[in-house]
């Protein structure tokens, strides 16, 4: 088994091991999940280290025939593109099995989807087979729609079903996408096949490519969610349990913005070329929308919730500026959101656990009780709202930059939403945690323990490393970045001019 | 000339230091060992400063290179420090009245339970604060920029069990990102303008060489998104409204914040890019108006102001009006000489009101003071000579800064009548505005409540030794920048290094200087005579004025919050509601959940049709047919 393979089945052999163990041995239990959890970070940073930074290819390959009838094969492998979000899946696998650590009911089930669904993520990130990548993509689905069914609140299965049928409607449509592009590429090179790369190489007229471009594109906008697909987003959050909210924004989310990259821009370049204005009126209607939006929740995970419309806003405006700064700024503010809106939901999951409360209104004046605890979530929220010399600004700075280039409007409009930003996270946090620790149920409140500190260090300590240092990341993210973009530069000729181009000269100039 | 000094990068990680200790750490420490460690790292931070200060070479530059923080091609923007003149200038005022303020609020803060906390802020800010002046490029700038706000929203809502404080702090932090955005859209449109030209860099030096080749008009647009950020940041019209709320702050970090350092980094700001704004005449004269106008505003809203700080408050936004009127007109070292000679007069009043303040057990309302020189002598001599400083009493530093700043408002090339008439009425504003207050405060009847007046006290010597400096540097500090008919100024050639040589004044009226002097001088003696007319004596003539429409207008500073509230605030506030509580769940999730319904519905009138009767599928199967056959006919 491959460096990849190790990786990807890792958790979900775990996930069999723990079915081993005694249904009442609730620590042993969870220890064995942790220890898996860990393991599978560690194999990641083994992957890490073999990585060749100045490489764009893929990395890490491995192929075997899986039906061998239909051209379906087992094809994994790593890129730049994927590289920090598999990372980012496994580096919040302990910290979500440590959210865990409080369930008391079913504690067997709950750990055996969550050790589930990081095979399924770790998967789909790494599936270079368009079938292939189609099972991880429905196998995440399952034990999602468990873990916000079964230990969800009280609204959870209208909020599981709305998400898993939402999703499937997006996703059933690119399924049939897919098997078009298998035949397609059948009728042209006689080859049955679902490899990725191969299929890369097809030429499709322009509106095949539109409508496949349509196909993917409407799964991975619900995913991500782009405005107006969203709506299931903040049910799915405020049902969730703490840990299943921490992946559904951190990495779920991405999945739809990781679905474009690695799917529907290099497959389809001149669809995808002439959706972009659209697409990133799209994003900046939900950037603005979202924060609007934000700014007026009482509940606290739905604030969040919100936040998320407007910061995946950020990411699919970057991805569709095609170049460097842009797409790079997407990637990176995948790994910022990941790791700022997970924080915010442990730290909401660790109030409620306290409270059972989530309203802003239940709570202020925390500071004086629960002084490491606002520390933690001051330098989440300040993060979040893209504070420079913190992860969020690099990302948002790179990405106003990409889209300048294109569209100064684009960037200006998303520009405003920094100010938004600053706004619905610094009210929100005044409420929660300034002003006189009035209620009475406050004022008993226990500060963070070793385990819940252990949760949120790693995650702030990264806020600050890529924030001051981010160069690891993007240097490695660049090569791949710039095949995406040449596949999409090598179609710009044919396309109808739809916006003011840079003339050749200058692009030469730059070295894009 | 640059040089490389590996000692720079340690001004700012110095504070950085003793912040991160004492957020760490403090808890475990005693409080007093905290302001110990904070007051050490800025002390060691000014003696480097000092030392590059020192060591420059004329004409020179420092430079310190850490690593490439963001690269993406063409972009790159280095982690990378210089000093230059008007950098070390810079840092001189920020460690050195840094230090001052720090050692004064070893004193003012004592008592405090939160000194911890407060410690690790104060010297976050110096952190942020010499970064921003040490960035050899925007975007760490930038990094600065919106740190020192950071740490101004902090320490504004210090004391956060109040929700005034923390409501101003969010106010502040929030006004100063509405001019960040235009200052970030200002980079970016820097940027890409001069990738244009095939010059990527974002660096301050190769933007100087570069920067004649920008096109004109996008000079002035990039030059105006950078002075929307000055707005915010150092409180100009329209965005100046959040600096007389920043007073909720305790007092040394009004002094150091919101008066000596943050507010002026706008001021910095358009000297380190004085290249770019020289280009631009158009925004030039913008920045002059502005300047102008919101000296002349704030000072009208200072005279009817008794809160005792936000006398200072809305003095600070007027004299930082003076300095970007002399930026305007192109003066920029005129700008920075008055920005190092406020730094000294307005910490020092500052402190004095916090040591009034500290008196009295936290009453700020000047109408219950009164005759307090006999129980606070050091801090009455103090404020008095930074009264008579910012008044422009001869042979003290506002007299020669300001008097800079009125000649060239006039005289330049830039200026003109209009501009030095509105600085001229300023002057005689601040000296009755400032006299006011000091009467109010220091002399006539004490009118403390009992139990305040019985513990009155002058404040500890860490309190008074701090004011004693500071008002001897308000003195002295302008004798580097006096006029050519007296032995000349030293600042002048030190920073032209750096601002470069400034086009020389129209010289056609020789003593036409010495005649605005006598001009200024005439209108602050005159401020000074209504203040102690209508102030300085036992009178009833005050609250009479108090009852006038005009001073009502004032107190209430033109209603301009009210009016920002109504026009921008609430009908947002209202969009967003409706959006959240109508758009959303009902017409976006509405529609969503009506698909689903629909189809659900759908659904089920369909399932009837499989009733699983023979005699309706016979029935079915009959009518089929017959229609088959009706249509085959009928064609």
């Amino acid at each position: 088994m491959s460096d990849l393979s190790l990786l990807v089945f890792l958790p979900a052999l775990g996930a069999l091991g723990l079915l081993v163990i005694p249904r009442s041995r609730n620590s042993a239990l969870l220890q064995a999940a942790l220890s898996v959890a860990l393991l599978t970070f560690l194999q990641s940073l083994w992957i890490l280290y073999r990585f060749d930074p100045n490489l764009g290819e893929m990395q890490l390959v491995e192929r075997l025939a899986w039906i061998p009838a239909y051209g379906i094969d087992y094809f994994v492998g790593i890129d730049g593109l994927s590289l920090f979000l598999v990372l980012l899946t496994t580096f919040l696998g302990p910290i979500t099995i440590l959210a865990s650590w409080t369930i008391r009911e079913r504690i067997k089930e709950y750990l055996f989807f969550m050790l589930l669904l990081e095979t399924g993520m770790l998967g789909a990130l790494v599936a270079l087979d368009l079938f292939l990548f189609y099972v991880y993509w429905e196998v995440m689905l399952v034990p999602m729609y468990f873990l916000i069914g079964v230990w969800g609140g009280p609204r959870r299965i209208y909020a599981a079903v709305k998400f898993v049928i939402y999703t499937m409607a997006g996703s059933l449509l690119m399924l049939v996408g897919i098997i078009f592009l298998a035949t397609r590429n059948f009728q042209v090179t006689q080859r049955l096949t679902f490899d990725l790369l191969r299929i890369a190489h097809l030429h499709l007229p322009y509106d095949e490519q539109m409508w496949l471009f349509l196909a993917f594109a409407l799964s991975f906008a619900i995913k991500v969610p782009l405005f107006p697909l969203h709506t299931w987003l903040p049910d799915a959050h405020v049902e969730a349990p703490t840990a299943g909210s921490v992946i559904l924004a951190a990495i779920l989310l991405k999945m739809g913005t990781y679905g474009f990259l690695r799917f529907a821009i290099p497959l389809f370049p001149e669809a995808a070329l002439v959706a972009a204005p659209f697409i990133a009126a799209l994003a900046l209607t939900g950037i603005i929308y979202g924060a609007m939006v934000a700014m007026m929740q009482e509940d606290l995970k739905k604030l969040v919730a919100y936040s998320s419309v407007s910061h995946l806003g950020f990411v699919m405006l970057g991805l569709f500026t095609f170049n460097l700064q842009g797409i790079q700024g997407a990637l990176y503010q995948m790994l910022n959101h990941g790791l700022s809106t997970g924080a915010l939901f442990l730290i909401v999951g660790m109030i409620y656990e306290r409270r059972h409360a989530r309203m802003i209104d239940d709570f202020g004046g925390l500071w004086k009780q629960l002084p490491v605890f606002s520390s933690f979530f001051l330098v989440v929220t300040l993060s979040s709202i893209g504070l420079p010399g913190l992860n969020g600004f690099v990302g948002e700075f790179l990405i106003l930059l990409g889209a300048f280039e294109v569209s100064p409007l684009w960037a200006a409009v998303a520009a405003s939403g920094v100010v938004l930003g600053a706004i619905y996270m610094l009210w929100m946090f005044r409420r929660v945690v300034f002003g006189p620790l009035a209620r009475p149920e406050n004022q008993r409140l226990q500060d963070l323990n070793s385990r819940e500190i252990f949760m949120l260090a790693p995650i702030v300590g990264l806020i600050f490393f890529m924030g001051i240092y981010p160069q690891p990341f993007l240097s490695r993210m660049k090569s791949s970045v710039r095949l995406v973009i040449q596949r999409v530069e090598s179609q710009k000729l044919a396309v109808p001019l739809i916006r003011g181009e840079a003339s050749d000269e200058e692009k030469a100039a730059r070295g894009n | 000339m640059m040089e490389q000094f590996g000692l720079l990068r340690f001004i700012p990680l110095i504070p950085l230091a003793g912040a991160a200790l004492n957020i760490l750490f403090g808890a475990r420490l005693r409080p007093q060992f905290a302001g110990f460690l904070a007051c050490g790292a800025v002390a060691l931070s000014f003696l480097v400063s000092l030392a590059v200060f020192w060591l420059l070479p004329a004409s020179g530059v420092f430079r310190d290179v850490l690593f490439i923080w963001i690269d993406s091609e063409p972009f790159k923007a280095q982690l990378s420090f210089q000093a230059d003149a008007l950098t070390a200038v810079m840092l001189l005022v920020i460690t050195g009245i840094g230090l001052l303020i720090h050692v004064y609020s070893l004193g003012y803060m004592g008592d405090d339970e939160g000194m911890t906390r407060y410690f690790a802020y104060l010297n976050l800010f110096v952190f942020f604060m010499s970064l921003l002046v040490l960035a050899d490029n925007l975007l760490l700038l930038f990094v600065g920029w919106e740190g020192v706000g950071l740490c101004s929203y902090l320490l504004i809502g210090f004391w956060y069990e109040d929700h005034t404080n923390t409501i101003a702090g969010n106010k502040a932090f929030i006004v100063n990102r509405i001019g960040d955005f235009g200052f970030l859209l200002g980079v970016l449109l820097l940027f890409w303008e001069m990738g244009r030209q095939g010059v990527w860099t974002l660096n301050f030096s190769e933007l100087e060489r570069a920067a004649h080749l920008l096109r004109p008009e996008s000079v002035t647009l990039i030059t105006l998104l950078f002075f929307a950020g000055a707005t915010g940041k150092s409180a100009q019209i329209p965005l100046y409204v959040w600096l007389p709320d920043a007073m909720q702050g305790p007092t040394p970090v009004s002094a150091l914040i919101h008066a000596a350092t943050m507010v002026t980094a706008g001021v910095y700001m358009t000297a380190r890019l004085h290249f770019l704004f020289s280009l631009a005449p158009a925004t030039l004269a913008v920045i002059a108006t502005i300047g102008a106008l919101t000296a002349f505003f704030a000072a009208t809203i200072a005279v009817a102001q008794n809160d005792i700080k936000r006398v200072l408050a809305y003095s600070t936004v007027s004299q930082l009006g003076y300095m970007f009127l002399a930026a305007g007109v192109g003066a920029f070292s005129a700008a920075i000489f008055h920005l190092f000679t406020h730094a000294f007069f307005k910490a020092c009043l500052f402190l004095g009101s916090g040591s009034v303040i500290h008196a009295l057990g936290g009453e700020q309302d000047m109408r219950k003071m009164g005759g307090l020189r006999r129980y606070l002598p050091t801090t009455y001599w103090t404020y008095l000579v930074a009264a008579l400083v910012i008044s422009g009493a001869p042979l003290t530093a506002g007299f020669f800064s300001k008097d800079q700043i009125l000649w060239q408002a006039y005289a330049s090339p830039n200026g003109s009548t209009q501009l030095w008439l509105l600085a001229w009425l300023t002057a005689g504003l601040t000296a009755f505005y400032m006299f006011r207050q000091l009467f109010m405060v220091f002399h006539g009847a004490c009118r403390v409540a009992e139990p305040a007046k019985a513990r009155l006290h002058e404040s500890p010597a860490a309190m008074t030794v701090p004011l004693v400096l500071l008002a001897l540097g308000s003195i002295f500090a302008g004798w580097l920048g006096t006029p050519d008919f007296m032995w000349g100024s030293v600042w002048d050639p030190w920073l032209q290094s750096v601002l470069g040589v400034q086009e020389a004044v129209d010289d056609a009226a020789p003593g036409g200087e010495l005649f605005l002097m006598a001009l200024t001088l005439g209108i602050a003696a005159l401020g000074f005579l209504l203040a102690f007319l209508l102030y300085g004596r036992e009178s009833r003539v005050a609250e009479r004025i108090a009852a006038t429409t005009i001073y009502r207008w004032l107190a209430h500073k033109y209603y301009v919050d009210e009016i920002y509230d109504c026009v921008f605030v609430r009908p947002f506030t209202a969009c967003a509601r409706w959006l959240a509580q109508i758009f959303d769940p009902g017409f976006i999730d509405g529609f969503v959940n009506g698909v689903a319904s629909t189809i659900r519905a759908g659904s089920l009138s369909w399932r009837r049709i499989q009733s699983g009767d023979v005699q309706h599928y016979l029935f079915a199967f009959l009518a089929g047919t017959l229609l088959i056959f009706a249509y085959l006919l009928g064609r």
